[in-house]
Protein backbone atom coordinates (compact mmCIF):
# COMPACT_ATOMS: atom_id res chain seq x y z
CA UNK A 1 0.00 0.00 0.00
CA UNK A 2 0.96 3.64 -0.37
CA UNK A 3 1.14 6.35 2.28
CA UNK A 4 2.70 9.75 2.84
CA UNK A 5 5.23 10.12 5.65
CA UNK A 6 4.38 13.12 7.83
CA UNK A 7 7.52 13.01 9.97
CA UNK A 8 9.03 16.02 8.20
CA UNK A 9 8.23 18.48 5.39
CA UNK A 10 9.76 16.19 2.75
CA UNK A 11 6.48 14.26 2.79
CA UNK A 12 8.01 11.13 1.24
CA UNK A 13 5.59 8.90 -0.67
CA UNK A 14 6.07 5.50 0.92
CA UNK A 15 5.34 2.12 -0.65
CA UNK A 16 4.71 -0.60 1.88
CA UNK A 17 4.73 -4.33 1.30
CA UNK A 18 4.10 -6.99 3.89
CA UNK A 19 6.82 -9.63 3.85
CA UNK A 20 6.14 -13.33 4.56
CA UNK A 21 7.40 -13.05 8.13
CA UNK A 22 4.88 -10.27 8.77
CA UNK A 23 7.41 -7.45 8.81
CA UNK A 24 7.07 -4.47 6.47
CA UNK A 25 9.20 -3.63 3.46
CA UNK A 26 9.18 0.16 3.14
CA UNK A 27 10.49 2.03 0.11
CA UNK A 28 10.35 5.61 -1.13
CA UNK A 29 11.65 7.01 2.18
CA UNK A 30 14.58 9.43 2.15
CA UNK A 31 15.51 8.64 5.76
CA UNK A 32 15.01 6.00 8.50
CA UNK A 33 12.14 8.03 10.00
CA UNK A 34 10.01 6.83 7.08
CA UNK A 35 10.37 3.17 8.10
CA UNK A 36 9.53 3.96 11.72
CA UNK A 37 6.55 6.05 10.63
CA UNK A 38 5.20 3.32 8.34
CA UNK A 39 5.45 0.67 11.05
CA UNK A 40 3.73 2.85 13.61
CA UNK A 41 1.08 3.97 11.17
CA UNK A 42 0.18 0.36 10.32
CA UNK A 43 0.00 -0.79 13.96
CA UNK A 44 -0.92 2.16 16.18
CA UNK A 45 -0.92 5.59 14.53
CA UNK A 46 0.21 8.47 16.73
CA UNK A 47 0.04 12.23 16.35
CA UNK A 48 1.47 15.30 18.02
CA UNK A 49 -1.29 17.82 18.71
CA UNK A 50 -1.28 21.54 19.37
CA UNK A 51 -4.06 23.71 20.77
CA UNK A 52 -4.61 26.70 23.06
CA UNK A 53 -5.67 27.04 26.70
CA UNK A 54 -7.45 29.90 28.44
CA UNK A 55 -5.77 32.22 30.90
CA UNK A 56 -6.95 34.81 33.45
CA UNK A 57 -4.97 37.53 31.66
CA UNK A 58 -6.86 40.01 29.47
CA UNK A 59 -3.78 40.58 27.34
CA UNK A 60 -3.41 36.84 26.69
CA UNK A 61 -6.88 35.28 26.35
CA UNK A 62 -5.47 32.13 24.75
CA UNK A 63 -2.00 30.67 25.11
CA UNK A 64 -0.61 28.08 22.68
CA UNK A 65 0.36 24.68 24.08
CA UNK A 66 1.56 21.41 22.59
CA UNK A 67 2.22 17.86 23.67
CA UNK A 68 5.93 17.17 24.09
CA UNK A 69 5.47 13.80 22.44
CA UNK A 70 2.75 11.94 20.56
CA UNK A 71 -0.59 10.47 21.56
CA UNK A 72 -2.65 7.71 19.94
CA UNK A 73 -4.56 9.17 17.00
CA UNK A 74 -7.93 8.24 18.50
CA UNK A 75 -7.16 10.33 21.60
CA UNK A 76 -6.83 13.64 19.70
CA UNK A 77 -10.28 14.96 20.61
CA UNK A 78 -10.03 13.70 24.22
CA UNK A 79 -6.83 15.71 24.52
CA UNK A 80 -8.46 18.91 23.22
CA UNK A 81 -11.34 18.43 25.70
CA UNK A 82 -8.81 17.96 28.50
CA UNK A 83 -7.21 21.32 27.72
CA UNK A 84 -10.62 23.03 27.86
CA UNK A 85 -10.83 22.11 31.54
CA UNK A 86 -7.95 24.28 32.64
CA UNK A 87 -7.40 28.03 32.99
CA UNK A 88 -3.86 29.30 33.52
CA UNK A 89 -3.90 31.52 36.60
CA UNK A 90 -0.20 32.39 36.73
CA UNK A 91 2.43 33.19 34.09
CA UNK A 92 3.90 29.90 32.86
CA UNK A 93 7.44 29.96 31.58
CA UNK A 94 8.61 28.83 28.16
CA UNK A 95 8.00 25.08 27.65
CA UNK A 96 6.78 24.63 31.25
CA UNK A 97 4.26 21.80 31.72
CA UNK A 98 0.66 22.99 32.04
CA UNK A 99 -0.64 19.39 32.24
CA UNK A 100 1.71 16.69 33.55
CA UNK A 101 1.61 13.04 32.57
CA UNK A 102 -1.25 13.39 30.09
CA UNK A 103 -3.55 10.29 30.12
CA UNK A 104 -0.81 8.48 32.09
CA UNK A 105 1.25 8.35 28.89
CA UNK A 106 4.30 9.85 30.54
CA UNK A 107 4.19 12.95 28.36
CA UNK A 108 3.37 16.55 29.22
CA UNK A 109 1.41 19.39 27.70
CA UNK A 110 3.82 22.32 27.53
CA UNK A 111 3.43 26.08 27.14
CA UNK A 112 4.70 27.35 23.75
CA UNK A 113 5.43 30.90 24.95
CA UNK A 114 7.09 32.76 27.80
CA UNK A 115 3.96 34.26 29.39
CA UNK A 116 5.96 36.67 31.56
CA UNK A 117 7.53 38.25 28.50
CA UNK A 118 4.19 38.59 26.73
CA UNK A 119 2.40 40.05 29.74
CA UNK A 120 5.26 42.50 30.28
CA UNK A 121 5.63 43.62 26.67
CA UNK B 1 23.00 56.21 12.92
CA UNK B 2 22.54 52.45 12.87
CA UNK B 3 24.63 50.16 10.70
CA UNK B 4 21.57 48.01 9.98
CA UNK B 5 17.89 48.81 10.39
CA UNK B 6 15.64 45.79 10.02
CA UNK B 7 12.07 46.58 9.00
CA UNK B 8 9.73 43.83 10.23
CA UNK B 9 10.16 41.76 13.40
CA UNK B 10 8.88 38.41 12.16
CA UNK B 11 11.02 35.27 11.77
CA UNK B 12 12.90 36.83 8.88
CA UNK B 13 13.71 40.13 10.61
CA UNK B 14 14.72 38.35 13.82
CA UNK B 15 17.18 36.07 12.00
CA UNK B 16 18.61 38.97 9.98
CA UNK B 17 19.03 41.14 13.09
CA UNK B 18 20.72 38.37 15.10
CA UNK B 19 23.21 37.67 12.33
CA UNK B 20 23.94 41.36 11.70
CA UNK B 21 24.57 41.91 15.41
CA UNK B 22 26.90 38.90 15.55
CA UNK B 23 28.94 40.56 12.77
CA UNK B 24 29.44 43.50 15.09
CA UNK B 25 26.91 45.91 13.57
CA UNK B 26 24.62 48.26 15.51
CA UNK B 27 21.13 47.00 14.79
CA UNK B 28 17.56 48.25 15.23
CA UNK B 29 14.39 46.23 14.55
CA UNK B 30 11.26 48.21 13.66
CA UNK B 31 7.99 46.28 14.14
CA UNK B 32 4.49 47.65 13.60
CA UNK B 33 2.78 45.15 15.93
CA UNK B 34 2.95 45.17 19.73
CA UNK B 35 4.99 41.97 19.87
CA UNK B 36 7.90 40.46 17.97
CA UNK B 37 7.45 37.14 16.17
CA UNK B 38 5.28 38.05 13.17
CA UNK B 39 2.95 35.39 11.84
CA UNK B 40 4.65 32.67 13.94
CA UNK B 41 2.79 33.99 16.99
CA UNK B 42 -0.45 32.52 15.68
CA UNK B 43 1.01 29.44 13.94
CA UNK B 44 0.56 27.27 17.02
CA UNK B 45 0.90 23.96 15.13
CA UNK B 46 4.21 22.12 15.20
CA UNK B 47 6.63 21.10 12.49
CA UNK B 48 8.80 24.21 12.66
CA UNK B 49 12.53 23.98 13.29
CA UNK B 50 13.21 20.44 12.07
CA UNK B 51 16.01 21.74 9.87
CA UNK B 52 17.20 24.73 11.92
CA UNK B 53 17.04 23.21 15.42
CA UNK B 54 16.70 19.48 14.66
CA UNK B 55 13.45 19.25 16.60
CA UNK B 56 9.75 19.69 16.02
CA UNK B 57 8.64 23.01 17.51
CA UNK B 58 5.47 25.06 17.35
CA UNK B 59 5.57 28.49 15.65
CA UNK B 60 5.58 30.47 18.91
CA UNK B 61 8.41 28.32 20.28
CA UNK B 62 10.48 28.84 17.14
CA UNK B 63 9.94 32.61 17.47
CA UNK B 64 10.71 32.52 21.21
CA UNK B 65 14.17 31.03 20.60
CA UNK B 66 15.01 33.90 18.23
CA UNK B 67 13.43 36.57 20.44
CA UNK B 68 15.52 35.31 23.34
CA UNK B 69 18.63 35.66 21.21
CA UNK B 70 17.63 39.18 20.17
CA UNK B 71 17.25 40.13 23.85
CA UNK B 72 20.45 38.38 24.93
CA UNK B 73 22.43 40.18 22.23
CA UNK B 74 20.94 43.49 23.35
CA UNK B 75 19.45 44.31 19.95
CA UNK B 76 17.30 47.45 20.05
CA UNK B 77 13.66 47.14 19.04
CA UNK B 78 10.92 49.67 18.38
CA UNK B 79 7.49 48.07 18.60
CA UNK B 80 4.17 49.53 17.43
CA UNK B 81 6.22 51.65 15.10
CA UNK B 82 5.27 52.07 11.47
CA UNK B 83 7.61 53.06 8.66
CA UNK B 84 5.95 55.71 6.49
CA UNK B 85 8.78 56.45 4.09
CA UNK B 86 12.40 55.75 3.22
CA UNK B 87 14.67 58.25 1.54
CA UNK B 88 18.08 57.41 0.11
CA UNK B 89 20.72 60.08 0.64
CA UNK B 90 24.38 59.96 -0.39
CA UNK B 91 25.69 57.51 2.24
CA UNK B 92 22.67 56.79 4.39
CA UNK B 93 19.00 56.09 4.46
CA UNK B 94 16.48 58.30 6.21
CA UNK B 95 13.63 56.21 7.63
CA UNK B 96 10.57 58.14 8.78
CA UNK B 97 8.46 56.33 11.36
CA UNK B 98 5.32 57.03 13.36
CA UNK B 99 4.46 55.62 16.76
CA UNK B 100 2.70 56.64 19.97
CA UNK B 101 5.52 59.11 20.64
CA UNK B 102 4.98 60.82 17.28
CA UNK B 103 7.01 61.04 14.08
CA UNK B 104 10.74 60.55 14.05
CA UNK B 105 13.54 60.00 11.58
CA UNK B 106 16.02 57.15 11.92
CA UNK B 107 19.29 57.08 9.97
CA UNK B 108 20.72 53.81 8.69
CA UNK B 109 23.72 52.72 6.66
CA UNK B 110 21.84 49.72 5.34
CA UNK B 111 18.27 48.46 5.43
CA UNK B 112 16.93 44.91 5.63
CA UNK B 113 13.37 44.66 4.33
CA UNK B 114 11.73 41.74 6.08
CA UNK B 115 8.18 42.94 5.68
CA UNK B 116 6.57 39.57 4.99
CA UNK B 117 3.37 38.93 3.07
CA UNK B 118 -0.27 39.89 2.96
CA UNK B 119 -3.04 37.44 2.25
CA UNK B 120 -5.08 37.59 -0.91
CA UNK B 121 -8.68 38.51 -0.04
CA UNK B 122 -12.17 37.69 -1.35
CA UNK B 123 -12.15 40.80 -3.54
CA UNK B 124 -8.98 39.64 -5.25
CA UNK B 125 -10.44 36.27 -6.21
CA UNK B 126 -13.70 37.74 -7.50
CA UNK B 127 -16.35 36.11 -5.38
CA UNK B 128 -19.72 37.66 -6.13
CA UNK B 129 -22.67 38.32 -3.87
CA UNK B 130 -23.27 40.16 -0.62
CA UNK B 131 -20.57 41.27 1.81
CA UNK B 132 -21.52 39.24 4.85
CA UNK B 133 -19.74 38.66 8.13
CA UNK B 134 -18.17 35.23 8.13
CA UNK B 135 -15.81 35.48 5.16
CA UNK B 136 -12.28 35.43 6.52
CA UNK B 137 -8.81 34.91 5.20
CA UNK B 138 -7.18 31.85 6.79
CA UNK B 139 -4.77 34.10 8.68
CA UNK B 140 -7.61 36.16 10.14
CA UNK B 141 -9.45 33.02 11.22
CA UNK B 142 -6.19 31.76 12.71
CA UNK B 143 -5.78 34.98 14.66
CA UNK B 144 -9.34 34.70 16.01
CA UNK B 145 -8.90 31.12 17.16
CA UNK B 146 -5.28 30.95 18.29
CA UNK B 147 -4.60 34.44 19.53
CA UNK B 148 -7.94 35.85 20.67
CA UNK B 149 -9.53 32.56 21.66
CA UNK B 150 -12.73 32.95 19.59
CA UNK B 151 -14.31 30.38 17.31
CA UNK B 152 -15.45 32.56 14.36
CA UNK B 153 -17.44 29.86 12.49
CA UNK B 154 -19.62 26.86 13.33
CA UNK B 155 -19.87 25.27 9.91
CA UNK B 156 -17.55 26.41 7.16
CA UNK B 157 -16.07 25.84 3.75
CA UNK B 158 -12.43 26.48 2.94
CA UNK B 159 -11.55 27.90 -0.47
CA UNK B 160 -8.00 27.18 -1.57
CA UNK B 161 -5.71 24.40 -0.45
CA UNK B 162 -2.77 26.52 0.68
CA UNK B 163 -1.00 25.38 3.82
CA UNK B 164 -2.67 27.88 6.14
CA UNK B 165 -6.08 26.77 4.84
CA UNK B 166 -5.26 23.10 5.48
CA UNK B 167 -3.90 23.86 8.95
CA UNK B 168 -7.05 25.87 9.73
CA UNK B 169 -9.26 23.02 8.52
CA UNK B 170 -7.71 20.85 11.23
CA UNK B 171 -7.64 23.59 13.84
CA UNK B 172 -11.31 24.55 13.41
CA UNK B 173 -12.26 20.86 13.52
CA UNK B 174 -10.37 20.39 16.79
CA UNK B 175 -12.18 23.40 18.25
CA UNK B 176 -15.56 21.93 17.37
CA UNK B 177 -16.46 23.58 14.07
CA UNK B 178 -17.63 21.50 11.13
CA UNK B 179 -15.44 21.89 8.04
CA UNK B 180 -17.64 20.81 5.11
CA UNK B 181 -14.81 20.65 2.62
CA UNK B 182 -11.79 22.29 1.02
CA UNK B 183 -12.34 23.55 -2.53
CA UNK B 184 -9.38 24.13 -4.83
CA UNK B 185 -9.71 25.74 -8.27
CA UNK B 186 -6.56 24.08 -9.61
CA UNK B 187 -6.39 20.39 -10.42
CA UNK B 188 -3.60 19.87 -7.87
CA UNK B 189 -3.39 20.88 -4.20
CA UNK B 190 -1.48 24.07 -3.29
CA UNK B 191 -0.22 22.96 0.12
CA UNK B 192 2.43 20.50 1.26
CA UNK B 193 1.52 16.84 0.74
CA UNK B 194 1.99 16.07 4.42
CA UNK B 195 -0.57 18.72 5.31
CA UNK B 196 -3.14 17.17 2.97
CA UNK B 197 -2.63 13.97 4.97
CA UNK B 198 -2.34 15.15 8.56
CA UNK B 199 -4.86 18.00 8.31
CA UNK B 200 -7.53 16.66 5.95
CA UNK B 201 -7.31 12.86 5.66
CA UNK B 202 -6.85 12.37 9.42
CA UNK B 203 -10.18 14.16 10.00
CA UNK B 204 -12.07 12.90 6.93
CA UNK B 205 -12.34 16.42 5.50
CA UNK B 206 -12.98 16.12 1.76
CA UNK B 207 -10.80 17.96 -0.79
CA UNK B 208 -12.51 18.97 -4.05
CA UNK B 209 -10.02 19.77 -6.80
CA UNK B 210 -11.05 21.79 -9.89
CA UNK B 211 -13.82 23.42 -7.86
CA UNK B 212 -14.36 26.99 -6.74
CA UNK B 213 -16.75 29.20 -4.80
CA UNK B 214 -18.84 31.27 -7.18
CA UNK B 215 -21.15 33.20 -4.89
CA UNK B 216 -21.79 34.05 -1.26
CA UNK B 217 -25.21 34.59 0.33
CA UNK B 218 -26.46 36.21 3.50
CA UNK B 219 -26.76 39.63 5.12
CA UNK B 220 -25.41 40.57 7.61
CA UNK B 221 -24.11 37.03 8.36
CA UNK B 222 -23.10 34.47 5.77
CA UNK B 223 -25.85 31.85 5.34
CA UNK B 224 -24.48 29.84 2.44
CA UNK B 225 -22.26 29.70 -0.59
CA UNK B 226 -22.41 28.37 -4.11
CA UNK B 227 -19.64 26.10 -5.37
CA UNK B 228 -19.07 24.87 -8.91
CA UNK B 229 -16.75 22.71 -10.92
CA UNK B 230 -14.28 24.37 -13.27
CA UNK B 231 -12.78 23.22 -16.56
CA UNK B 232 -9.08 23.09 -17.45
CA UNK B 233 -9.09 26.84 -18.09
CA UNK B 234 -10.55 27.44 -14.62
CA UNK B 235 -13.86 28.55 -16.12
CA UNK B 236 -17.01 27.48 -14.29
CA UNK B 237 -18.83 24.55 -15.91
CA UNK B 238 -22.47 25.67 -16.22
CA UNK B 239 -24.93 23.39 -14.47
CA UNK B 240 -22.44 22.16 -11.86
CA UNK B 241 -23.36 24.84 -9.30
CA UNK B 242 -24.27 23.56 -5.85
CA UNK B 243 -25.52 25.40 -2.76
CA UNK B 244 -23.89 24.73 0.63
CA UNK B 245 -25.35 26.03 3.85
CA UNK B 246 -22.63 27.45 6.13
CA UNK B 247 -21.81 30.42 8.34
CA UNK B 248 -18.15 30.66 7.42
CA UNK B 249 -15.97 30.84 4.32
CA UNK B 250 -12.23 30.67 4.92
CA UNK B 251 -9.95 31.82 2.13
CA UNK B 252 -6.53 30.34 1.63
CA UNK B 253 -5.91 31.69 -1.82
CA UNK B 254 -2.35 32.84 -1.72
CA UNK B 255 0.08 35.33 -0.29
CA UNK B 256 1.36 38.57 -1.77
CA UNK B 257 4.85 39.73 -0.74
CA UNK B 258 4.56 43.18 0.79
CA UNK B 259 6.93 45.42 -1.11
CA UNK B 260 5.31 48.84 -1.26
CA UNK B 261 8.15 50.36 0.77
CA UNK B 262 10.74 48.64 -1.40
CA UNK B 263 9.12 50.00 -4.55
CA UNK B 264 9.15 53.59 -3.29
CA UNK B 265 12.96 53.51 -3.25
CA UNK B 266 13.17 51.91 -6.69
CA UNK B 267 13.82 48.28 -5.77
CA UNK B 268 13.38 46.12 -8.87
CA UNK B 269 10.68 43.45 -8.45
CA UNK B 270 10.85 39.97 -10.00
CA UNK B 271 7.53 39.23 -11.71
CA UNK B 272 7.82 35.53 -10.87
CA UNK B 273 8.43 35.82 -7.12
CA UNK B 274 6.65 39.22 -6.72
CA UNK B 275 9.57 40.07 -4.46
CA UNK B 276 12.77 42.04 -5.05
CA UNK B 277 15.48 40.71 -7.35
CA UNK B 278 18.51 39.99 -5.20
CA UNK B 279 22.07 38.74 -5.51
CA UNK B 280 23.48 35.88 -3.40
CA UNK B 281 24.04 38.39 -0.57
CA UNK B 282 20.30 39.09 -0.65
CA UNK B 283 20.97 42.67 -1.77
CA UNK B 284 18.31 44.21 -4.00
CA UNK B 285 18.89 46.37 -7.07
CA UNK B 286 19.31 49.34 -4.71
CA UNK B 287 22.76 49.42 -3.08
CA UNK B 288 22.56 48.91 0.68
CA UNK B 289 18.97 47.58 0.64
CA UNK B 290 18.56 43.89 1.45
CA UNK B 291 15.45 41.72 1.26
CA UNK B 292 14.59 38.42 2.89
CA UNK B 293 11.84 36.14 4.17
CA UNK B 294 8.39 36.10 2.62
CA UNK B 295 8.80 39.65 1.31
CA UNK B 296 11.52 38.24 -0.97
CA UNK B 297 9.63 35.12 -2.04
CA UNK B 298 6.90 33.04 -0.43
CA UNK B 299 8.45 30.19 1.57
CA UNK B 300 6.77 27.07 2.85
CA UNK B 301 9.29 26.42 5.65
CA UNK B 302 10.37 28.96 8.24
CA UNK B 303 13.71 27.16 8.56
CA UNK B 304 14.62 28.39 5.06
CA UNK B 305 13.33 31.86 5.94
CA UNK B 306 15.82 31.97 8.81
CA UNK B 307 18.62 30.68 6.62
CA UNK B 308 18.13 33.23 3.84
CA UNK B 309 17.51 36.06 6.28
CA UNK B 310 20.70 35.32 8.19
CA UNK B 311 22.53 35.71 4.87
CA UNK B 312 20.83 39.08 4.37
CA UNK B 313 21.66 40.26 7.90
CA UNK B 314 25.27 39.15 7.70
CA UNK B 315 25.85 40.88 4.39
CA UNK B 316 24.05 44.05 5.47
CA UNK B 317 26.46 44.25 8.41
CA UNK B 318 29.46 43.64 6.14
CA UNK B 319 28.29 46.02 3.41
CA UNK B 320 31.18 48.26 2.41
CA UNK B 321 29.44 50.51 -0.09
CA UNK B 322 31.44 49.24 -3.03
CA UNK B 323 29.45 48.38 -6.13
CA UNK B 324 30.28 44.87 -7.37
CA UNK B 325 30.08 43.39 -10.86
CA UNK B 326 27.34 40.79 -11.22
CA UNK B 327 26.29 37.85 -13.36
CA UNK B 328 22.62 37.48 -14.29
CA UNK B 329 20.72 34.31 -13.45
CA UNK B 330 17.79 33.12 -15.58
CA UNK B 331 15.58 30.06 -15.29
CA UNK B 332 13.54 27.66 -17.38
CA UNK B 333 10.97 25.15 -16.20
CA UNK B 334 10.73 26.90 -12.85
CA UNK B 335 8.02 28.98 -11.21
CA UNK B 336 10.66 31.02 -9.42
CA UNK B 337 14.38 31.07 -8.65
CA UNK B 338 16.24 33.09 -6.00
CA UNK B 339 18.83 34.68 -6.11
CA UNK B 340 18.53 36.28 -9.54
CA UNK B 341 22.05 37.75 -9.64
CA UNK B 342 25.51 36.58 -8.51
CA UNK B 343 28.44 38.83 -7.67
CA UNK B 344 31.74 38.22 -9.44
CA UNK B 345 34.00 35.56 -7.97
CA UNK B 346 33.77 32.04 -6.59
CA UNK B 347 31.03 31.44 -4.03
CA UNK B 348 29.05 28.69 -2.46
CA UNK B 349 25.45 29.78 -3.05
CA UNK B 350 22.14 28.43 -1.85
CA UNK B 351 19.47 28.64 -4.54
CA UNK B 352 15.77 28.25 -3.82
CA UNK B 353 13.38 27.29 -6.61
CA UNK B 354 9.94 25.89 -7.36
CA UNK B 355 9.19 23.61 -10.28
CA UNK B 356 6.76 24.96 -12.87
CA UNK B 357 4.72 21.74 -12.87
CA UNK B 358 4.56 18.29 -11.24
CA UNK B 359 7.57 16.19 -12.26
CA UNK B 360 8.08 12.55 -11.31
CA UNK B 361 11.72 12.77 -12.37
CA UNK B 362 13.68 15.91 -13.12
CA UNK B 363 17.20 17.08 -13.96
CA UNK B 364 18.65 20.47 -13.12
CA UNK B 365 21.30 21.74 -15.52
CA UNK B 366 23.29 24.96 -15.58
CA UNK B 367 24.69 26.69 -18.64
CA UNK B 368 27.03 29.67 -18.48
CA UNK B 369 26.80 32.11 -21.41
CA UNK B 370 24.99 29.52 -23.51
CA UNK B 371 28.15 28.34 -25.24
CA UNK B 372 28.46 24.87 -23.78
CA UNK B 373 26.43 21.81 -23.01
CA UNK B 374 24.39 22.30 -19.84
CA UNK B 375 26.13 20.82 -16.82
CA UNK B 376 23.90 18.49 -14.80
CA UNK B 377 24.01 19.58 -11.17
CA UNK B 378 21.27 17.52 -9.58
CA UNK B 379 18.62 14.91 -10.27
CA UNK B 380 15.25 14.98 -8.53
CA UNK B 381 12.24 12.75 -7.98
CA UNK B 382 8.69 13.93 -7.22
CA UNK B 383 8.93 17.69 -7.63
CA UNK B 384 5.75 19.65 -6.90
CA UNK B 385 5.16 23.41 -7.29
CA UNK B 386 3.98 23.82 -3.65
CA UNK B 387 7.25 22.43 -2.34
CA UNK B 388 10.24 24.76 -2.56
CA UNK B 389 13.57 23.14 -3.33
CA UNK B 390 16.92 24.24 -1.95
CA UNK B 391 20.21 23.50 -3.68
CA UNK B 392 23.71 24.55 -2.64
CA UNK B 393 26.11 25.12 -5.53
CA UNK B 394 29.67 26.30 -5.94
CA UNK B 395 29.87 28.75 -8.80
CA UNK B 396 32.62 30.89 -10.24
CA UNK B 397 31.29 33.76 -12.35
CA UNK B 398 32.43 36.97 -13.96
CA UNK B 399 30.51 40.21 -14.16
CA UNK B 400 28.12 40.15 -17.13
CA UNK B 401 28.00 36.34 -17.30
CA UNK B 402 24.63 34.81 -18.10
CA UNK B 403 23.90 31.80 -15.88
CA UNK B 404 20.95 29.73 -17.06
CA UNK B 405 19.17 27.19 -14.81
CA UNK B 406 17.08 24.62 -16.65
CA UNK B 407 14.77 22.13 -14.99
CA UNK B 408 13.58 19.33 -17.25
CA UNK B 409 11.66 16.12 -16.83
CA UNK B 410 8.21 14.60 -16.77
Amino acid sequence: MEMVCIACPNGCRLSIEKKEDGSLLVSGNKCPKGVAFANEEMLAPKRSVCTTVRTIYKKLPAVPVRIDGEIPKEKIFDFVQETKKIVLDRPYSFQEAVIENLFDLGINVICSVDMNRLIGE
Amino acid sequence: MYDVVVIGGGPSGLAAAVEAKKEGASVLIIEREAMLGGILKQCIHDGFGLIRFGKKLSGPEYAELYIKEVKDLGIETRLQTFVTSIKKNQDEFEITVTSSIGMSVIAAKTIVLSTGCRERTARQVFIHGTRPVGVYTAGTAQNFVNHLGYLPVKKCVILGSGDIGLIMARRLTLEGAKVVGVYEIKCTPSGLTRNIHQCLKDFDIPLYLSHTVTRVFGEPRLTGIEVAEVDQFMKVKPGTEKYIECDGLILSVGLIPENELAETIGVKIDQKTKGPEVNEKMMTSVEGVFSCGNALHVHDLVDYVSEGSATAGKNAAKYAGVKEKEAIVSSEGMLSLVPQRITEGEHEIIFYFRTLCDRKKATLTITVNGNEEGKTVKKYTNLLPPEMERVKLKLNVKGGDKVHFKLEGE
